[in-house]
């Protein structure tokens, strides 16, 4: 870990206030940030403690939504009353994360923002355009079974390990942050990250310093079922090989809502609206299903030792689909 | 192996070379009735409250952290270090190498001589090169990184995959067994046998992945002595190791490890931290702590070797076999000896006239291939205990059936005895308590999308002895003090040596005091192999049987008509405490050294796996739903930590047999996934309910406490039986592995 200075923010105006150069980085949970400090991965000059902001409240609001503070730790937003019974894909999504101390420390803000487990991003050895822009991809020629299949670019093929941004994906939530000339900006989580391209090192469209303040969720979708199911190489602790959340309604016999996002297939939690649109208007069957996954996979790209995650992924979406219109 | 100590301790030695075998023991006539007792461990408070010191833990003063450098190629040679990089980092003390000394890669068990040293040229990616020293661990860390991304390395073209050099595997020299074995004529058997089996298997590198990382605090004394508190199994070779390689005699270096957080082989022999903190210490007239970083312990300490089965089987009809071909490939570093005894249970386990055992090694450009956690039986009877799986299915027999009509009557090699052996009554067992008759046919049982599938195996794993020594001293308040450089690495130790000195010497547990894992003690067998117990108890026995006799003196009796018991002496109708009799004190010291019993018996640890597995049928996930081992390892010496043993065993099953894998890059070498988010251990969710049994034995062959090795016997066939289990379920052979879903979903019916 290199030296760094440290600033301890008491209110979100005085984080952006302090987060006042290049290589400033606000810490919360700290539960990715302090690993990568610690390999060099990430190398900060100074470090904006905003774990003291009052940002770990969740709130109903008016039209039915929930605003839940960025600080709100992972565990206690699973474990919420109104996430269980209006969000289920949320609180399961967030169960099926990391570990219960992990889940202790982790903040909703900062899980949205984890960077890729990719072995070679990890290595300062290697060759990373991640890590260092230019130097090239290790993982395309190397070893690549957890990496994604969808949305990659030449220059990197890394994928999004968060299962929570997954189910933040299908609940359409939004992003609320604020900039440091102190204005407030919402984002949709549909515009929040970026495809790698030729810049992969930059992952979302956070300006620098720009502080997120809270996550936002629609009203619930009435009557909707929801699934996170997750596929790992084991039973815990283990980041998704492929893991599919949906949140889907059936009225009179047909597919009404859609809502369908995908973790380790892609840089950024997955969501196509062609896959929806295979299924909204559609009675449930297994054609449908097919023609769904085929929608999701039309442009896939296996880089050898991932191939797999695309039938898993298909199939996993299928059974998943199955579930979530059983009668 | 282990070079038997000149004679050591007190005047009264009571030695013992297990020439003849040994039917008596004092550990079935003590009174104490401590021994075999489930007593907690007494080592157990300590740690759980952080007070068992372990290496890196010890607080010297004025000491400074050295952090490892390792090598940014796979194959090549330093040109230039950049010293003053990692120098100008504040808090870097120094940047300290010597190519000649600093050591290439870890030593092997038991080696007495320094393991391979030299590190200007590189033979493989994450070789130390140097140690950056600071006068804290971030600034010395720092300075690490930083000189490692600005060292100018010489690359070479190195070899990095098996399969690409398998036609330039050697024929190792002998190890703990014989490269190659060959009897009768196994072609011309195989040609005439009703049934045969053709398969290949094939297992990846691994890592031992102990919870503590790799340590070693050095200081020198003002006569030029070192002392190193570090994380070792075997303190008395890895002196003797560290000691050539600095160039000492062996009484001038010192080694410290009371508490071991586990080794399974990766703490065996010296590792390069060692080494590297002596001489810096020696530089900087300072004592030095080196910590490996989790990464570096995957890039630079020793792996299981990964290896390639071909295994052959030949049986007539009902099933009895008549020819067994063991073909086995490893990797190794070049010029490294060790080769990964995967045969080594096919020597005796099963019978066949007609039998061939062979080991090749392909020399590699990749990280140290050694002991782990039962080097031959842990990946060998992956093979061939899934291979008496097929041959059961070709036959159409029970698997169990199958071995059943395969129990030799004496070694089929050596055609001597067997000291003991319970595989059959293990599976009776075993077959009874799991429930093995509701085992149904290949995916016939489907809950939903889970597949369940039972599985079965025979768990076999060769006994060793090892000379140890013990003192053990009787003080003038009758308390026993027991004093070994053997260690306790998790295993129990401290506790089983208790017991015994407790039930011979007939005192309550709570005054006896073990002190381990200091060489300033007699040498003990150290902890490898499954032979702790086994060994150093023996020493300890030897000890106490000694001081029965002195105490029996002043007494004035026999000492087999004495009685002890609660800290007191009876015999001749008297009853005197034993502080009264012992004065200020007595002591004596108990030598253990193997004889003709290993080669006039076959000696091994005995058992069955039997485990219930679930598999997705969409994706393919295993999830392990029970497991069960029957086993019979001889006298058990406490209930408790032989149970913990045999389960940590059998966890390590679930790893081989399903997550765990050390993936090397193919550019060079470089182990990929190189901390324990990726290099997957089972975790808590992974492991089932499991239950453990053993069965009443005594080896009086083995030792006089008639006790054998159960540390490797838990994981000796328990990943076989997961992967026969699957193949239950989904009916999927998978000869690979680990059995990760990907390996299974072609093999799983559509969705």
């Amino acid at each position: 870990m290199r030296s760094f200075t440290y600033a301890r923010a008491d209110t979100a105006e005085q984080a952006v206030r302090d987060n006042d150069a290049d290589g400033c980085v606000f810490i919360a949970g700290g539960t990715n940030l302090l690993d990568l400090m610690k390999l060099q991965v990430e190398t900060p000059e100074k470090l904006v403690d905003i774990s003291r902001l009052p940002l770990a409240e969740i709130e109903e609001r008016e039209d039915g939504g929930l605003t839940i503070g960025a600080l709100v730790p992972n565990s206690d937003l699973a474990a919420d009353r109104r996430v269980i019974e209006k969000y289920e894909v949320l609180s399961r999504a967030l169960l099926a994360g990391a570990s219960g101390q992990l889940r202790n420390k982790a903040s909703t803000g900062g899980n949205l923002l984890q960077r890729t487990r990719c072995y070679y991003f990890y290595d300062l050895a290697s060759p990373c355009n991640k890590r260092e822009p230019g130097t090239g991809c290790s993982a395309m020629g190397g070893f690549n079974r957890v990496l994604a299949v969808l949305g990659t670019s030449e220059h990197c093929i890394a994928t999004h390990p968060s299962d929570m941004a997954v189910a933040m994906r299908a609940l359409d939530a939004t992003v609320v942050t604020l900039k440091k000339d102190g204005d407030k900006r919402r984002i949709s989580i549909h515009d929040f990250y970026r495809l790698p391209g030729d810049t992969p090192h930059i992952e979302t469209v956070l300006e620098p310093g720009e502080l997120i303040t809270h996550v936002e969720l629609p009203a619930p979708v009435e009557g909707a079922r929801h699934v996170y199911r997750k596929v790992r190489d084991r039973a815990s602790y283990a980041f998704a090989l492929v893991s599919v959340a949906g949140v889907v309604t059936v009225e009179d016999g047909r597919i009404a809502h859609a809502a369908l996002a995908f973790g380790g297939l892609g840089p950024m939690p997955w969501r196509d609206d062609a896959v929806e649109a295979a299924l909204v208007g559609q009675a449930p069957s297994d054609a449908a299903f097919g023609a769904a996954a085929d929608a999701l996979f039309r442009d896939a790209q296996g880089y050898g030792h991932n191939d797999f995650k695309i039938p898993l992924a298909r199939r996993t979406l299928i059974a998943t689909l199955r579930e979530l219109t059983a009668e | 192996m282990l070079g038997l100590e000149k004679l050591f301790g007190g005047d009264d030695t009571n030695a013992l070379k297990m020439d003849e075998p040994h039917p008596e023991s004092l550990l079935d006539t003590g009174a104490q009735d401590v021994i075999g007792k489930p007593l907690d461990r007494i080592d157990g408070p300590l740690k759980v409250a952080g007070r068992a010191t372990y290496a890196a833990e010890y607080d010297l003063d004025n000491v400074a952290y050295g952090f490892l450098v390792g090598s940014t190629v796979g194959k090549g040679k330093v040109v230039d270090l950049h010293a003053e990089i990692a120098k100008a980092v504040p808090g870097v003390i120094d940047v300290i190498t010597d190519y000649k000394t600093f050591l290439r890669n870890p030593g092997q068990g038991g080696e007495t001589k320094s393991p391979t040293q030299g590190v200007e040229s590189v033979d493989y990616w994450g070789e130390p090169v140097a140690i950056v020293v600071g006068e804290s661990y971030e600034a010395a860390r720092d300075g690490a990184y930083r000189l490692q991304q600005a060292i100018d390395f010489e690359t070479k073209e190195g070899r990095y995959n098996l399969d690409a050099y398998r036609d330039e595997a050697k024929t190792p020299p002998p190890g703990v067994i014989p490269p190659d074995y060959k009897q009768g004529d196994v072609e011309k058997a195989l040609a005439e046998a009703a049934v045969t089996l053709d398969a290949t298997y094939d297992t990846p590198s691994q890592n031992s992945a102990a919870m503590e990382l790799h340590a070693s605090i050095a200081s020198w004394d003002e006569d030029g002595r070192l002392t190193i508190h570090g994380a070792y199994q075997m303190p008395s070779s890895d002196r003797q190791q560290l000691a050539d390689a600095l160039g000492l005699s062996k009484d001038k270096v010192r080694i410290i490890a009371r508490y071991v957080g586990g080794g399974f082989g990766s703490k065996l022999g010296i590792a390069p931290e060692s080494v590297a903190a002596a001489v810096a210490a020696k530089t900087l007239g300072r004592p030095v702590k080196a910590v490996m970083a989790r990464q570096q312990v995957f890039d630079a300490t020793v792996r299981r070797s990964d290896t390639e089965q071909r295994v052959r089987l030949g049986a007539d009809a009902d099933g009895r076999i008549t020819a067994i071909a063991h073909e086995t490939l490893g990797s190794n570093l070049p010029g490294e000896g060790f080769f990964e005894p995967t045969g080594a249970s096919t020597h005796f386990v099963y019978p066949g006239e007609n039998r061939l055992i062979t080991h090749r090694v392909v020399e590699l450009d990749r990280l140290l291939s050694g002991s782990m956690r039962a080097p031959g039986e842990a990946v060998g009877m992956l093979a061939t205990e899934s291979a008496m799986d097929e041959l059961a299915d070709k036959i159409g027999m029970d698997p169990i059936e199958l071995r059943r009509r395969n129990e030799p009557e004496q070694d089929p090699q050596k055609q001597v005895p067997f000291s003991t052996r319970q595989v059959v009554p293990a599976l009776d067992k075993g077959a009874e308590l799991f429930g093995w008759d509701k085992r149904k046919g290949v995916a016939e049982d489907r809950r939903g999308e889970w597949f369940h599938g039972l599985g079965v195996a025979t768990a076999a794993r060769s006994n060793v002895l090892q000379p140890s020594a013990a003192k053990v001293t009787i003080d003038g308040q009758g308390r026993a003090i027991v004093e070994t450089d053997m260690t306790d690495i998790g295993t129990g130790t401290y506790t089983i040596l208790a017991q015994i000195t407790a039930e011979i010497l007939g005192l309550p547990i709570e005054v006896v005091t073990v002190h381990l894992g200091d060489t300033d003690a007699p040498p003990g067998a150290g902890s490898g192999g499954s032979w702790g117990a086994g060994s150093s108890g023996s020493s300890v026995y030897l000890a106490c049987e000694a001081l029965r006799k002195q105490v029996a003196d002043k007494m004035g009796v026999a000492a087999e008509t004495m009685t002890m018991k609660d800290g007191r002496v009876i015999a001749d109708n008297r009853s005197v405490p034993l502080a009264e009799l012992v004065g200020d004190g007595m002591s004596a010291t108990g030598e253990i050294k193997p004889g003709k019993q290993e080669k006039e018996t076959t000696q091994a640890s005995y058992g069955a796996h039997f485990v219930e597995v679930a598999v997705n049928a969409v994706t393919g996930e295993v999830r392990v739903v029970r497991m069960l081992g029957v086993f019979a390892g001889g006298r058990i010496l406490n209930e408790k930590t032989a149970r913990s043993q045999c389960i940590g065993g059998m966890v390590f099953g679930i790893g081989g047999a399903l997550t765990e894998e050390i993936v090397h890059d193919p550019r060079n070498g470089r182990v990929a996934n190189r901390d324990l988010a990726e290099y997957h251990v089972p975790a808590n969710a992974d492991v089932p309910q499991i239950e453990v049994h053993f069965l009443p034995e005594r080896d009086v062959h083995a030792n006089p406490i008639h006790a054998k090795g159960l540390g490797e016997l838990g994981i000796s066939g328990a990943g076989a039986a997961i992967a026969n289990a699957i193949h239950n379920a989904v009916g999927v052979r998978v000869r690979s592995f680990p059995i990760t879903l990907d390996k299974l979903l072609d093999g799983l019916p559509p969705v």
